[in-house]
This record gives structure tokens, sequence and C-alpha cells, in this order.
């Protein structure tokens, strides 16, 4: 069958077969595993308790994020105890295995899913895992990128596989242009809307189609990312000539010759025209408008020109309980129009919207105008590197005039886990990924929405339509 | 990994569907470095009041269930979360098996790979079970996974499915690791093929990642 027409997804996946069990489970080469502080520690500790080592130290990079202070006195400050447990653990543990790490106070330091495209770790066709769940970001080059539990990060260290049952093939295909004031934000969110939290699981979802191919990078790598908040298990987009420029000069990339080499093989990677998917989904991206969530999961979305649903309105029971608790949670009431409702706090940053080019769609709406009084307003960029070239835009001075705070990298505000939380009751407009119930802080409310978004709701101090704000 | 055979114990009943991982433990647990020591957590916001002191009321602060080593419960348990932490506090309370009508995908891989055995079995059985586990220390349930049934106090037999892969992994004791160890020569064999094909694809390599300037 080496001529039936393959998926991106199936190509890779079938490079990287070492071994086909006989219950059909397969032994997956894996070339790139990410770690960070979080999800490594009990996986070197078991490794240690078998006297193992790394089989791929190489192919492995440990990178500091989820629980780091993103103050700007942060090498010197007193972190939380916990956390300052879990980092130094990781810097024990990565001096003891011979794991390359990038430290705090490297200038390359940044969130886990932003530096590994950022340095060229990440590139087309591999396949790369990390404990995370947004691991799926990296997806957006061409790679088969997922995230995996302690158990696994530990297996992959041990033996650079896993042991993995293939996954199903989704396509979700947006053709169409994108209507002004609009980004990947809108569009993974106008997905995750119509599919719902469970509408990828068991898939990888492919996504094509014309207002994807003429994304940039960084958008692609915003709708991979939240693949996950689909329920899918890796979300991935066909490398083209904007992933191969992109990829062209980065740290970690192959160069030359080697890069010729690779683009070769790259080219050949893209689904065959007649590949069969198991699920097919089209969004024409004209109906896409600014989207913002209301409730507590991601599927709980409106367009900005939407109201609150009432759960009144759900004949199923337990969905109306469901919905009533989400309406509850977040103090709102059911039919509300969600343009006006005031917010106390605003976070632009994580690994769905910390990269240069949300920074700049963030500058642009600050631009001449002033954070509204009472609110705060954090610019969290995803890594050392973003924040050098934002500073050498002038981006930093353009939201520092328009009182945002301007802030060193990391995940920040994405999760409760660092001294940058929402305290309860605090309403938040954030470009992440989650708004689960005290996700950002305990009792704390997320509404999910695009850097642009964010910025205006920013500077007007409510949730606002940004387009009512352009030119 | 600790083998499971036979497991003869006190079984809590814990009568409630959809016990997420952040009931097993709250997130707020969730910073530490070990795997051992979440058992004082497990259940949490169930176990404790407000003050720290315990809720006389939670089945695993009751006699005999703080012996408990099986677990009854219902529908979809182990949603949320993929972390791992909710296994490793089921696990260091002394937790082995879990019985529910059904289970969320990850906890049940979760659990396999931590040496617990998920037993999936019908909601009337389990609520048949849930009343046997009521009786507390009069009644005792064996797990044998050998033969694949749950005994009940009365001896009544309930067999139960188990993958034959994951069931001979937790009776040997192996973890995944070990198995895929076995494999070594194989993954050798497509290194070297990966090589050479593509040459290109060696990692960054801990000499590369420390030479370059800041
Ligand atoms: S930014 Fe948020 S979602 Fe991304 S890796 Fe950090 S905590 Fe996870």
């Amino acid at each position: 069958m080496a001529n039936a027409p393959r998926t991106l997804f199936d190509k890779i996946w079938a490079a990287h077969v070492v071994e086909t069990l006989p219950d059909g489970t397969v032994l997956l080469y894996i070339d790139r595993h990410l770690i960070h502080e979080v999800t490594s520690p009990q996986a070197f500790e078991g490794l240690r308790a078998a006297g193992r080592r790394l089989r791929r130290p190489d192919a492995t990079i440990g990178v500091v994020d989820h629980n780091v202070p993103t103050s700007a006195d942060r090498l010197t400050a007193v972190n939380e105890p916990e956390s300052a447990l879990q980092i130094a653990t990781l810097e024990r543990n990565v001096a003891e295995f011979d794991v390359p790490y990038i430290p705090l106070a490297d200038a390359r330091q940044g969130i886990v899913h932003v530096i590994g495209p950022e340095l060229g770790l990440s590139l087309p066709g591999v396949t790369l895992v990390c404990g995370d769940s947004h691991t799926s970001t990296h997806g957006a080059l061409g790679a088969l990128a997922f995230g995996i539990g302690t158990s696994e990060v530990e297996h992959v260290m041990a033996t650079q596989t896993l042991l993995q049952k293939p996954a199903k093939n989704m396509r979700v295909t947006v053709e169409g242009t994108l209507p002004v004031g609009c980004g990947a934000k809108d569009i993974v969110l106008a997905i995750i809307g119509q599919i719902g939290t469970a509408g990828g699981t068991g898939h990888v979802i492919e996504f094509a189609g014309s207002a994807i191919r003429a994304l940039d990078m960084a958008g692609r790598m915003t709708v991979c990312n939240m693949s996950i908040e689909a329920g899918a298990r890796a979300g991935m987009i066909a490398p083209d000539e904007t992933t191969f420029a992109y990829v062209t000069g980065r740290q970690f990339a192959p160069k030359g010759e080697a890069l010729e080499q690779a683009i070769a093989w790259w080219k050949t990677l893209p689904s065959d025209a007649d590949a069969v998917f198991d699920k097919d989904v089209t969004i024409d991206a004209a109906t896409i408008a600014p989207m913002v969530t209301w409730g507590t999961n991601p599927e709980a979305v409106v367009p900005i020109t939407g109201t609150v649903p009432d759960p009144a309105d759900e004949p199923d029971p337990e969905r109306r309980a469901q919905l009533q608790r989400m309406v509850d949670y977040m103090a709102l009431t059911p039919g509300q129009k969600l343009a006006g409702t005031p917010v106390d706090v605003v976070f632009i940053g994580s690994c769905t919207n910390s990269r240069i080019e949300d920074i700049r769609a963030a500058a642009a709406i600050a631009r001449g105008r002033h954070v509204a009084p009472g609110v705060r307003a954090l610019v969290v960029p995803g890594s050392g590197l973003v924040k050098k070239q934002a500073e050498e835009e002038g981006l930093d001075r353009i939201l520092l005039d328009a009182g945002f705070e301007w802030r060193e990298a990391g995940c920040s505000m994405c999760l409760g886990m660092n001294p940058d939380k929402l305290t309860p009751g605090q309403r938040c407009a954030s470009t992440s990924n989650r708004n689960f119930e005290g996700r950002q802080g305990p009792g704390g409310r997320t509404h999910l929405v695009s850097p642009a978004m964010a910025a205006a709701a920013a500077v007007t101090g409510r949730l606002t339509d940004v387009r009512e704000l352009a030119a | 990994m600790k083998a499971f055979t036979t497991l003869t114990g006190i079984a809590a009943p814990l009568p409630l569907s959809n016990v997420d991982t952040d009931k097993i433990i709250p997130a707020r647990h969730l910073k530490t470095i070990e795997r051992t020591g979440l058992g004082k957590h497990l259940f949490d916001t169930l176990r404790y009041n407000a003050d720290g002191s315990e809720n006389p009321e939670f089945v695993l602060n009751r006699e005999p269930y703080r012996h408990a080593e099986v677990l009854i419960a219902y529908e979809n348990f182990g949603c949320g979360s993929s972390r791992e932490h909710a296994p490793w506090a089921l696990l260091d309370f002394g937790i082995r098996c879990v019985i529910a009508p059904d289970f969320a995908d990850i906890f049940h891989g979760n659990s396999f790979k931590n040496g617990i055995l998920p037993i999936k079995l019908p909601r009337e059985i389990c609520e048949q079970l849930m009343d046997d586990a009521r009786l507390g220390a009069n009644a005792r349930v064996t797990i044998d996974l050998e033969r694949q049934v749950v005994v009940r106090p009365n001896g009544e037999e309930i067999p139960f499915e188990v993958d034959p892969l994951r069931r001979h992994m937790l009776l040997e004791g192996l973890d995944e690791i070990d198995q895929t160890m076995a494999h070594t020569a194989a993954i050798g064999t497509y290194e070297a093929m990966q090589a050479s094909d593509k040459p290109w694809l060696a990692g960054p390599g801990t000499t590369a990642l420390m030479d370059t300037a800041r």
C-alpha cells in the first residue's frame, strides 16, 4: 500500500515507526524532547531510582517557564518556596543528566512552546514531545507534536521512543479572507465554538485552506496551540514556503546543504490531494468575527457582537445545569451583551499569543491611547528574544507610555502557578488558551480573546469590539 | 513497579460520578518534585474542613476505610487533567484498584502506568459492590488479576476485562520502560538509518547550546 494516498500525519508517523507490536501499538521514535520544571522532576526521580540515563540528551532541551516570576528583579527576588524548589531541581537534574539547558538568566529563556520554534529546535517533519498539553503548538511547522504525561517523559528520556496507538485524521479547512480586525485567535476560537471541546477527540487535526495558508507562522502557532482545546491529540499545518522562510537562519535549524536536503524532504510531506480524512469540517473565513469566550471552557465562545446564552433555552438538563454554573461563575446575566462588560485585568501573553506579531498587534491598538483607570494590563513576551526584538522596534515604549506593564518572559498569568495571578472575582481579558474555573488564580474570571481585542479591552476598560477602535 | 497479582482488602464506597482529577488532588498540591507523599492530600476538599481538620463524614476518614485498598465509584472517574498526580495520590494513600462503570481515558492509562488497576464494570454491578463496600470491615473484597475476577464478600465471582498486555505488565510488575528496553536493538537500527538518511536531524547537543553567546 506504499502508494495509497496519505495525510501529512500519516507520512510523519510512518517515518518514525521503529516497530509495530502485535496488538497494533507502535514504538514511535521521538526526534525532539522539550522539558520544563513542572512535569520533569518525577521523571528524573524515576530514572535515578532505576539507574537509567537519557538515551539522547543531545535531542533534549530544558528550560524554566511555568513557575518563574516575570518581574524585572526576578533573578535576585525570592520566589515562592515550592516554585524555587522545582526550578532548583530542574537545574540539578540537567547538570546530573547532561541535558542542554537554558537558564533563567539566558536571553533565550522563555515559554517552552515559544522557544522551540524560535531557536529552530522544532522543525517540519519531526516528532516532538513535551510534558505539557500545548505542545501541539509546534505542529504549526508541520511537525507531529503532542503533550505527554510524566511517565511518558521518563519513557522518552530512557528510550527516545513512545508507545502509541495511531490517531485518526481530521481536517479543518478555513477558506476565504478573514474580515478586518480578525486574526488567528479568532479563527481557532471560532473552530472550537463550532466543533466543541471534544470535536477533535482521538484525532490529529490538520488545518488547511486559504485562510490558514495566508497566516504567518505566529498565527499558525496560535491555531495549532489551541487544537488541544478541541480535544485533538495534536494539530498540524503542512509546511510551505512560509515555513521554510521561518526556519531558515534559526540557531539550531539545519543550514546550507543540510537545509536544502531537509527542504527537499519537507516538500514531500503535505497531504496527498486524494488523501482521506476520517472527519472533515469546512469554515468560511468571511463569517468569522472577533471572538470572546463567556464561559469556563473554550467552546463557550461568541462573537464580540453576541450575547450570553440563556441556560433556560437548553433542553438537556445536565447541559442546562452546566451552562448555569458557567453563567454564575462568570457573574454574567443571560442575554447580556458581551461588549461593554467591565474588566479588571488584561493579560497579553502565554504560548498562544506572546510572539512578536502578537505584541505588535497589541501595540498598534495601544499607540496614542491609555489603559483605562483601575485596569491592570500586563504584556508578557513569550521569550527573552521576543522581548529584545520588541524593544528594538520600540514597542515597549508604546506600551509603557500607554500604561501597560512590560514584563520578563514566562507563562505568567496563563495559569496560577507563579506570582502573576488573578484575585477572587477579578475579570480578565486574556490572550491565553484556557478559561477554566480558577485557571488564572482561584475565583478569577477569564475571557479568552486575541491580542488586539485584549489591548482594546485594556484601553476602554471593558470588552470591546476592536473594529470600533481601528483607524 | 510493584507487581499486582491478587489483592484482598477493604473497599471504600465513593458513590459519585465525574470525580475529576482536581477532586482527587487539587491543583494547588501539584508543585511537588516526588511521586510520594501526596496521599495526605487525596480528596483534599472532601476530606478536610476549611480549617484543615478532618471531615468526619468523609468515607476515608472513617474506620475501616482509612485502610482502603480498593475504591468503588461511578461514571467517568478521573476526568480533567493529564497530570499523573491523581494516580500518585491514590497509590500513596494505599489504593491499588478503582472499580467504576467507566474512566476518563488519560486517567485510565496513567493508572496502569503507575501500578493501579482500573476495572470497568456495568453500573448495576458497581451498585452491588457499592453496597458491599458499605459493610466496611465485614466485607473484604478480592481482586484476582490472574483469573480476572472480583470476588464479592458473599463469594460470588464477577469476571472483568483487561487489556492482555496491560495485565501481563501488572502481573509481572513491568513498567513500560522495561518493556521498551527489550527493543533497544531496533531503536539503535532506526537511529542509524535516520543518521544516514536525515543527518540534518541531529539534535542541538549540549556543546552547541553552551557554545553560543548569551
Ligand atoms: S503559557 Fe500557559 S499553556 Fe502555555 S505552556 Fe505556559 S502554562 Fe502552559
